[in-house]
């Protein structure tokens, strides 16, 4: 019962002063593939002390989870692993299996990435984590239980008796990751390994769960090691970064030195790659300082920014403002929305769902219009039934000048008008049929629109292989012989194979590493300059649109709650949703970070109060 | 929760109607005589005849005599086969040797079936594991004749470890043997699932959390990938107990087991649409019911597919 600590950092015995709790030296992992020792992580270097939160960065195949899985040995039997793993000087790797179950959950704590399938369905959440206290110390099931509670507490949970009783698809995203948090602290580790703890959550559900990670690290004194992709939330968390490329840690340092003077060559195109939101295109001219922005609509005053700097910074806000207000838009609409509403149709049982109500919005010719909203706000219903995908409800909805609110379902009106709309789905793996070559996917629609036959066909699809900068050689290939970035390409050449009108693009970058999403987003945006075609873009991700669109229209629970120029949008936001919306994402510069943290805290002390 | 029972079970009637109805037109549908064929070589008279066909009310149209058999069954009066037996008799007699057949074999499948699958499945390519399948596969490619008569020959007659055949005695130790023939199959194919299923949750992100949190492999094992690797064996076996109850024809053949598909066999040879068609509706009645059992565990293993309202 002494191993129980109290959250007071003052009466938690720190283990040795000074001296790192982890020590990592000379680490490799290799995974074993058809015979062959392929290497996942080489003669990696580093250590992490109490208090301290280490960022190991780099993208996917860099070897991050697999090293920091190796420190507790959870990696699959086909893998080996070399070197040395000290916790607290006690060697790791190597030590026979009941001492590493001794460490495991009780010294060192994993967070996983996905909290819905990192817990187990089958049992409460309480269970889950009176199991792992109960494992750890011999304590009864009650006091077991009490500990669960207070530790639900603790990560903030509104209700924790509720919680204790939940099944995990019983709470939300973001508390499942709390309720994961609460078990991986429950015993008070030295060590918390986090991997990529926030990546599957919505941006302001991010926000606070790495406001709590914050809180903990200052209450608990634990050493936490943060493995992720997303240089904003390092920019938020870090206090020392690894950067990671193929096995080897190219670069380390404190997270100043990594984000203002980084050496590597590496670091520096990982960071050029990040779409920052504010930054825009590739006009310098049009940087927003969102946080001035926020400032200006919230009357904030920041304690972290002087006074007359702020005061500076929101006036050239407003002046950019007024200069952006002249061009206006021109022509006959190419998607209309007028007080839409759309249903999923009943099932059986199930009862039709509206997942959107009340919706209005008109894109130009050449515009486009970025649809942001977290998950469940309805964006990607409205990209479908721009396509006739979903039947619209209420409302009238016209796509290329005709009225498709009243079209049959897959009747001829709908066909027609889809020659003129093109899609490019979310997972360019599943989206492409796995058994056809690609250049036959790309030739699909000219096909079967009739737009092409024969040789004309094939010169079409190279003409768009060329377009899309794949090889033309490529058009025999199958997918699953192309990266996902090339397969992405593929389902953007398809999207334009009978020269759309509007293209809906439902979240077409989110499922790619950040290097390869900068180089698909730059191609998408010279398409789009050269071919000059109307383009609805659905994202979650508020950078990606801050780069590409004309318009912004924010969403949340059905409704489009705002809706602007991408300048009226960041640069003065009225709603206090869009606000929290742009206070939530993490800028990857730590300075900038904190004074946009201080923003966030403020919005959300005035929007309680 | 007793909405979802209650729901459940009034679906019970329009699937009973329908078997029933289609059972018995199928018995009416058959090509013969039933009276004449009771006599054998010697017809009787005319007048016989005539006055058995208005016993059975065989003289009736076909809807006459479905009514009348509707009629009798919901006054639980079942009528008398054309030996002057009455049905609810035979029903009570072969019914109880068949349920204990099907729950032994149900128990040997299960138990078997789940244990071996789980120990393959955690040892994914070793040789257990292959062997397992390629006997789990001659299992299922040998037909249950061939297998009933091998065994009954082998350990019956040669070993004499066990009676070759069941006859009217009927205990749980003589219906051991016939039980194994029966669930052998089904064994089988609920190993081959147990593995899959244990092979893709050792997988699941959750297992390894659980490893995370310190816990032994076994513990792993038996708390976390266990309860969830049994869902879909349970519906299989579920579904199966119904196929072991009316399925074991066979089988029951073989080892001489005066059970339901003996009986059944015997009526369906003397177009005896009643006794058919009794039978055939208590083991309607006993799928139904498998299949609500089955959804309750169901929902019981797996939280996410608790009813609520």
């Amino acid at each position: 019962m002494t191993d129980f600590i109290t959250l007071d950092p003052a009466v938690t015995p720190a283990p040795e002063k000074n001296g790192p709790v982890l020590e990592v030296r000379g680490l490799s992992v290799d995974f074993g593939v058809d015979k062959k020792w392929v290497p996942a992580a080489i003669g990696l270097n580093y250590e992490v002390r109490a208090g301290e939160v280490l960022a190991i960065v780099g993208e996917s195949g860099s070897g991050k989870s697999a090293s920091s899985m190796a420190l507790l040995g959870l990696l699959p039997s086909n893998s080996r692993v070399s070197g040395s793993v000290k916790l607290a000087g006690q060697e790791l790797l190597g030590a026979n299996e009941a001492n590493i179950r001794a460490v495991r959950g009780k010294d060192v704590a994993v967070i996983f990435q996905e909290p819905m399938t990192a817990l187990n369905p089958v049992y409460t959440v309480g269970a889950q984590i009176v199991e792992t206290v109960r494992l750890h110390s011999e304590v009864s099931p009650d006091e077991a239980k009490q500990r669960a509670l207070r530790m639900l507490e603790l990560v903030e949970l509104p209700d924790p008796e509720k919680a204790f009783r939940s099944y995990p698809h019983q709470l939300s995203g973001g508390q499942r990751q709390r309720a994961m948090i609460a078990q991986s602290l429950s015993c008070d580790p030295k060590l918390l390994i986090a991997d990529e703890p926030t990546t599957a959550l919505d941006v302001t559900v991010q926000a606070e769960i790495l406001d709590l990670m914050r809180n903990l690290r200052n209450k608990l004194d634990s050493a936490i090691v943060l493995i992720t992709h997303d240089m904003g939330v390092v920019a938020d968390l870090a206090d020392r970064i690894a950067v990671m490329r193929r096995g080897v840690i190219v670069e380390t340092g404190t997270a100043a030195q990594i984000f203002h003077n980084p050496q590597h060559e590496y670091t520096k195109a990982l960071l050029a790659a990040v779409p920052h939101l504010g930054q825009g295109g590739a006009d310098p001219a049009a940087e927003v300082d969102v946080t001035a922005a926020l400032a200006a609509a919230t009357h904030a005053e920041l304690t972290s920014v002087p006074e007359e700097q702020l005061l500076r910074r929101e006036r050239e806000n407003a002046a950019a403002l007024a200069a952006a207000e002249a061009a206006r838009p021109q022509g006959q609409p190419v998607l209309e929305l007028t007080d839409v509403a759309i249903e999923y149709p009943k099932q059986g049982r199930v009862p039709a769902f509206r997942a959107v109500e009340g919706a209005n919005l008109v894109i130009y010719p050449g515009q486009v219009v970025g649809l942001v909203g977290e998950s469940g706000s309805g964006k990607t219903t409205i990209g479908r039934a721009a396509v006739g995908l979903l039947p619209v409800a209420a409302g009238t909805m016209k796509v290329v000048g005709q009225d498709i609110s009243a079209a049959k379902r897959n009747g001829r009106q709908l066909q027609e008008m889809r020659r003129h709309v093109g899609m490019v789905f979310q997972d360019p793996s599943s989206s492409l049929n796995p058994r056809l070559p690609i250049g036959e996917s790309i030739g699909e629609p000219m096909f079967l629109s009739g737009a092409a036959k024969g040789a004309e066909l094939q010169h079409r699809i190279e003409a768009l292989l060329d377009q899309v900068e794949l090889p033309r050689s490529y058009r025999n290939r199958y997918p699953h012989e192309l990266s996902g970035g090339q397969k992405q390409r593929v389902g953007i050449a398809r999207a334009l194979s009978l020269k759309p009108k509007l293209m809906v693009a439902d979240e077409p970058t989110s499922a790619l590493d950040v290097s390869v999403q900068a180089k698909v987003l730059d191609l998408f945006q010279n398409l789009q300059k050269e071919l000059g075609f109307a383009c609805l873009f659905v994202t979650h991700d508020l950078a990606v649109v801050d780069v590409l669109a004309d318009r912004i229209c924010v969403m949340q629970r059905g409704r489009i709650v705002e809706q602007g120029t991408r300048d009226q949008i960041l640069r003065n936001p009225q709603e206090p949703y869009t606000q929290r919306l742009l206070a939530a994402v993490p800028l990857p510069d730590p300075e900038k970070q904190r004074e946009r943290r201080e923003l966030r805290a403020q919005l959300l002390a005035a929007e309680s109060s | 929760m007793i909405q979802f029972v209650l729901r459940r079970l009034l679906q019970v009637i329009p699937v009973f109607l329908g078997t029933t109805l289609l059972v018995y037109f199928m018995v009416f549908a058959l090509p013969g005589d039933p009276i004449r064929a009771l006599f054998g070589d010697r017809p009787p008279s005319e007048a016989v005849i005539a006055q058995l066909r208005q016993q059975y009310n065989l003289d009736e149209p076909f809807w006459v005599q479905y009514g009348l058999f509707l009629k009798n069954l919901f006054t639980f009066n079942l009528g008398v086969d054309f030996t002057g037996q009455p049905i609810a008799d035979t029903l009570a007699r072969v019914f109880p040797v068949t349920a204990m057949l099907a729950i032994e074999a149900l128990i040997i499948q299960g138990v078997f079936g789940i244990a071996f699958g789980l120990v393959a499945g955690l040892r994914k390519g070793g040789f257990f594991d292959s062997t397992v399948l390629v006997l789990s596969l001659v299992v299922i490619a040998i037909p249950t004749f061939v297998l009933g008569f091998a065994l009954q020959l082998l350990i019956g007659v040669q070993l004499g470890w066990a009676k070759p055949t069941v006859g009217s005695n009927v205990t749980w130790g003589s219906l051991l043997l016939p039980a194994v023939v029966l669930g052998l199959v089904s064994f089988a194919y609920v190993l081959r699932l147990t593995r899959a299923s244990v092979i893709e949750n050792m997988n699941a992100d959750y297992v390894r959390t659980a490893t995370a949190k310190g816990l032994a492999r076994r513990q792993v094992v038996m708390t976390h990938v266990l309860r969830n690797s049994l869902i879909p064996v349970i519906t299989y076996l579920g579904a199966s107990l119904g196929a072991l109850m009316g399925g074991a024809i066979v089988t029951e053949a073989i080892f001489n087991v005066p059970g339901v598909g003996q009986k059944l066999y015997q009526a369906i040879l003397r177009s005896e649409g009643p006794t058919v068609v009794a039978i055939v509706s208590v083991l309607v009645l006993v799928f139904v019911l498998a299949n609500l059992l089955v959804d309750l565990l169901y929902a019981w293993l797996d939280p996410r597919i608790r009813y609520e309202n």
